[in-house]
């Protein structure tokens, strides 16, 4: 068990770390919700259920939903895949010219 | 291997702006034009001149990157950070390795309070959860208070974002969405069939978990707080896979404010009540019931449920007034 809370923890703390180091904010909500997750397991193993419930509920649901929703109103989801787009236009004039 | 990560890392920290930023930049410098079709004299030559003092700012910011005191500064920053961190990292781990052990019976919060709770809870609740009895019953002054703060950011939330007659004037979101009332669901599948049938069954499933969670808050763990954002979240679900037509069939602005200020009012009227007959020594009328039945342990029941229906309404507006700036 106690093996377990220290993978959990580790996890933790690579997904602190990695929430960072993202470029992507997609990604980054992504990740923050599995830290989420994985922290109100931690919750019940620490014995407060009502914390891990309320964790799962506002961390990973509804907290992960506003932010989704907020990176749709800046566009920024669509944006990647515009500017993806874009690349391999000028990928393809590239190899036209060239 | 190695090269490929030296690369990567080159890469990353010598890119001068991400996707997001230059759509940004993109967007910021578009001309402004296409929308007003014969604009003023004044409001030209008052464009023009915005314009040319943000291309001076630019350019100065630019030739101030350029210059080698700034670039010196910038490696001074970036030691400074390093500097800082390091060192909040080694004081937090030494305050965390003086710490007492997670559960051992020196700890400082083993003190007469939570002896009290442990002891008489039960008896003076009537509540089997001890958090439960202790949140709204001890301390239930503070989840009044908890109750008001999400109300007043809900509200807040409202102020900002809401969409009326005089916010197209200023803002380009609020005319594209008057133009097109339906513009938010337009990056979205219409009539999604998966997320619809995946709905059907899993809303009344949701809502059923919330609906246990708050009314057995005093019995088994959860309460008010987390079983109504569980319900908030089958709400957001259903609006997601059906769309705002139908949800306020049910559900309108004017229904909100109504459950929202009916549970705050409510809330707040028995808790006067039981402090009035508490600090008057006046025996409460209300009865504590068996512990351990569902109609039990006092006000503490009706509480939940008011805090049950302030955190679902106040989720669901929360989402509504971010997508598409109305309840």
């Amino acid at each position: 068990m106690t093996l377990v809370v220290q993978l959990m923890l580790a996890f933790l703390i690579i997904c602190a770390i990695a929430v960072c180091l993202t470029r992507d904010l997609l990604t980054s909500v992504i990740i923050y919700m599995s830290y989420s997750l994985v922290m109100s397991i931690i919750w019940v193993v620490l014995e407060s259920p009502d914390l891990a419930i309320t964790e799962a509920a506002v961390g990973a649901g509804i907290t992960s939903l506003l932010f989704f929703l907020t990176l749709k109103k800046i566009h920024a989801i669509q944006a990647r895949n515009e500017v993806r787009s874009e690349h391999g236009e000028q990928k393809r004039g590239g190899e036209r010219n060239g | 291997m190695a090269k490929a990560w030296k690369e990567r890392l080159e890469r990353w920290l010598t890119e001068e702006d991400s996707a997001l930023e230059r759509r940004m930049i993109a967007m910021q410098t578009r001309e402004p034009d296409e929308e007003s079709d014969e604009p003023d004299e004044a409001t030209v030559i008052r464009e023009a001149q915005e314009r040319t003092v943000e291309q001076d700012v630019a350019e100065r910011v630019h030739a101030w990157k350029e210059r080698r005191g700034s670039k010196l500064m910038r490696r001074l920053y970036c030691a400074l950070c390093v500097c800082v961190c390091v060192t909040m990292i080694f004081l937090l781990l030494f305050t965390v390795s003086t710490l007492p052990r997670f559960g051992s019976p020196n700890h400082p919060i083993n003190n007469e309070v939570s002896a009290r709770y442990i002891e008489k809870g039960l008896q003076e609740t009537g509540a089997v959860n001890i958090v439960t009895g202790m949140i709204l019953d001890y301390r239930a002054f503070d989840t009044l208070g908890e109750s008001s703060v999400l109300f007043t950011a809900a509200m807040v939330v409202l102020f900002l974002l809401r969409m009326d007659e005089k916010s197209d004037q200023y803002s380009p979101l609020a005319r594209v969405m008057r133009e097109m009332p339906h513009a938010d669901t337009y990056y979205e599948p219409h009539n999604d069939v998966i997320l619809q049938k995946a709905a059907v069954i899993l809303v009344p499933m949701v809502l059923l978990l919330g609906i246990y969670v708050v009314l057995n808050g005093h019995l088994s763990p959860g309460g008010g707080f987390s079983g109504g954002a569980i319900m908030g979240a089958a709400l957001m679900l259903y609006v997601t896979a059906f769309g705002f037509k139908s949800i306020h069939r049910f559900f309108r602005y004017k229904t909100y404010q109504t459950i929202v200020l009916c549970a705050l009012l409510t809330y707040a009227v028995s808790k006067c009540y039981s402090f009035y007959t508490g600090a008057n020594g006046i025996h409460s009328v209300i009865p504590l019931g068996t512990p351990g039945a569902i109609l039990s342990s006092g006000l503490i029941l009706v509480l939940n449920i008011c805090v049950g229906f302030i955190v679902t309404c106040t989720m669901y507006a929360f989402y509504a007034v971010f997508r598409k700036g109305e309840v």
